[in-house]
């Protein structure tokens, strides 16, 4: 990310403001503790960590799917557990890992479901909400898809209209569940830059993913979190180092700065577990 | 950002192709009908079909009339025309026909809705208001009401309460296990209606074989002959609240199709939504229990039918259900008094055309189901 991107970003308006949240599943012990976090307009933060982190948890809380034991969650200076299903689905919006229906919708059907928090409970959408999602799918590129079953769809098209459905809701913020862990290479580069992109017109963005790299290409702001708890918060550069990525997965990984092709001197992070026949298992 | 983008990672995708297409899809869909004017199209067809067959019905029997004579007799009722049929024939639509076709309009519309209902809010093509033992249970409270002897509107009551919780000890079961696949809704709803099942067989041999067993036997056969115009007014009433109920939230329950938490970030209130559909689809299930016994099938294919008419949207999915339902019954209580000399049970033809119907359509879609 260029320096000019994160400076602009730090003026950002607070979307989303966590509070010393904590979270348990009975007496399993503690899921979350102490987690506070802010996401600024304009901003994608990638929250990253092992399996078990805390990381689905951190969201379902934050998208009122669970009840967290203490703590305060404000989106937009708003206390969510103040909210209706409705008011929040208003502020925030859902993309899920995938999505599942034994029934034959479309991808239009499917589409136009994030109008509901907007349509009146006793009615359907309008035509004007199913042209209004229409122009989202072909906004991107998958406008000829509109009517084909949703379930048949490629792992990608159909994560793209889950993301079409998010962003016909209009929230202000958008909550993605690992987007890509379905999604082919090439897929999963394009669907980064179009949420990449988003973050130009306000909004806030905030995913968890399991590739670290991600922070480094398409993120704002990184978070690491593990056993339920933040242990890093900051720019990618800072954040996302070799040490902490090491420690956080337990398997060495190494980031390191590359020329870009044809860049004129310009660099990018990446990262790679290095592998064990470099590092022998002894050592 | 932008910066990085003009370099490496912008990709241009060749014009009208999909970024997305893994691999690209070729054929393009063509452009087709509107999904709501072709369901406005096939609602159009059902209800003219629907008008012509209920005329067909009341000319069939063993007094056979023509459509004019049916029509200028129900028009009768409204307006003055000069009598040119004799009395026989106004008995005869008015009061031997037109109760059972009501019935048969008010019961398959009622089930084929509730069916579509449970199916849509449980994300589950399998259950139907028999499969979750709703109607079992309804059948009990009828049952057990007749060996007490209790009054009509004391039956529909105790048909409603059993009904009901039947559905509620489906749904637990699912709960207990930690699953709500289709698999084990169904076998929920398979033990609680064996259980019912059982309860009601109870009440059949503690029955008086004189009075209260025929009775009883009657509900579990399922036949429309006992329907009269005024004892269908309640039923058509409490039916038509229901669908109203069930209309007002069929965008709602649409969204709950798709899954229980991604609904509720798109602002659904599913508490709302479940009971609305636990309470009209019970209600009405145990309403027409009431009215005709135990007839089914007819609320596990029919959804299917109208679904592959007009997709799986709950609004358009609800309408065409109930005007097929009703059709479909009617078709089948038509031929259960005209066939033989004596009626047929109707429930043992639904079961007859249904079950196969049903083989059918999990070959067809069987094992996405699963």
């Amino acid at each position: 990310m260029n320096e000019a991107r994160q400076a602009g970003r730090r003026d950002g308006r607070i979307s989303v403001e966590i509070d010393r949240l904590s979270f348990s599943y009975g007496r399993d012990g503690h899921r979350l503790v102490d987690v506070s976090l802010a996401v600024r307009e304009g901003e994608v933060c990638a929250l990253l960590g092992p399996n078990g982190a805390g990381k689905t948890t951190l969201l379902r809380c934050l998208l009122g799917l669970l009840t967290p034991a203490g703590g305060d969650i404000r989106v937009l200076g708003t206390d969510v557990s103040r909210l209706s299903a409705r008011q929040l689905a208003r502020l925030v919006a859902y993309v899920p890992q995938s999505a599942t229906t034994p029934f034959p919708f479309t991808a239009l059907d499917m589409a136009v479901m994030g109008r509901t928090p907007h349509i009146s409970v006793t009615s359907a959408p309008s035509a004007a909400d199913r042209r209004a999602a229409l122009a989202q799918l072909e906004h991107l590129g998958i406008g000829h898809l509109a009517h084909r079953a949703f379930s048949l769809l490629s792992g990608g098209e159909r994560q793209l209209t889950l993301l079409a459905r998010a962003l016909v809701q209009e929230a202000p913020v958008l909550i993605l569940d690992e987007p890509t862990s379905a999604l082919d290479y090439g897929n999963e580069v394009r669907f980064l830059d179009v949420v990449a992109e988003l973050v130009r017109t306000g909004r806030a963005v905030l995913m968890t993913t399991h590739q670290p790299s991600h922070a480094l290409t398409h993120a704002d702001r990184a978070i690491l979190m593990r056993g339920g708890a933040i242990v890093a918060d900051g720019s990618p550069e800072d954040v996302v180092t070799s040490d902490r990525l090491s420690d956080l997965y337990g398997v060495p990984i190494h980031v390191a700065q590359v020329p870009l092709p044809g860049g004129h001197g310009r660099t990018q992070r990446t990262c790679f577990p290095v592998p064990s026949r470099a590092e022998p298992r002894s050592a | 950002m932008s910066d990085v983008h003009s370099g490496v990672r912008k990709y241009d995708p060749p014009e009208g192709e999909s970024t997305f297409s893994d691999p690209p899809h070729a054929d393009r869909t063509p452009p087709r009908l509107n999904a709501q004017n072709s369901s406005r199209l096939w609602i159009g067809i059902l209800v003219l079909c629907l008008l012509a067959l209920t005329l067909l019905s009341f000319g069939l029997g063993g007094y056979p009339l023509g459509p004019v004579t049916v029509i200028r007799v129900l028009a009768s009722r409204f307006v003055t025309i000069p009598v040119t049929w004799p009395q026989t024939a106004a008995t005869v639509i008015l009061d031997v026909r037109l109760p059972r076709i009501l019935a048969a309009l008010v019961v398959g519309a009622a089930l084929s809705s509730s069916g579509a209902a449970y199916q849509t809010m449980m994300r589950n093509p399998l259950v139907s208001p028999e499969i979750l033992g709703v109607a079992a249970g309804a059948g009990f409270g009828a049952s057990l009401g007749i060996l007490l002897g209790f009054s009509a509107s004391v039956l529909q009551v105790m048909a409603f309460a059993f009904g009901l919780l039947a559905a509620v000890a489906s749904l637990a079961i699912g709960r207990v296990v930690g699953s709500v696949s289709p698999i084990v809704l169904v076998l929920g709803g398979v033990v609680v209606g064996a259980m019912f099942g059982a309860l009601i067989s109870a009440t059949q041999y503690f029955a008086n074989p004189d009075t209260t067993l025929p009775e009883i036997t009657f509900w579990l056969f399922g036949s429309l002959g006992r329907a009269t115009n005024g004892g269908l007014v309640a039923p058509a009433v409490i039916v038509g609240v229901c669908l109203a109920a069930l209309y007002a939230v069929r965008w709602q329950l649409t969204v709950l199709a798709t899954g229980e938490d991604e609904a509720r970030t798109l602002g659904i209130d599913r508490r709302v939504v479940r009971t609305v559909v636990i309470g009209a689809s019970t209600l009405m299930t145990a309403t027409v229990v009431s009215v005709a016994g135990i007839v089914g099938w007819v609320g596990l294919v029919v959804p299917h039918l109208a679904r592959s008419f007009v997709g799986p949207s709950f609004g358009r999915l609800l309408t065409v259900s109930a005007l097929i339902g009703a059709g479909f019954l009617l078709a089948v209580d038509d031929v259960a008094r005209s066939a033989t000399t004596q009626d047929l049970p109707l429930g043992i033809l639904t079961a007859l055309i249904g079950a196969p119907f049903f083989v059918a359509l999990l070959v067809r879609a069987g094992r996405q189901w699963l």
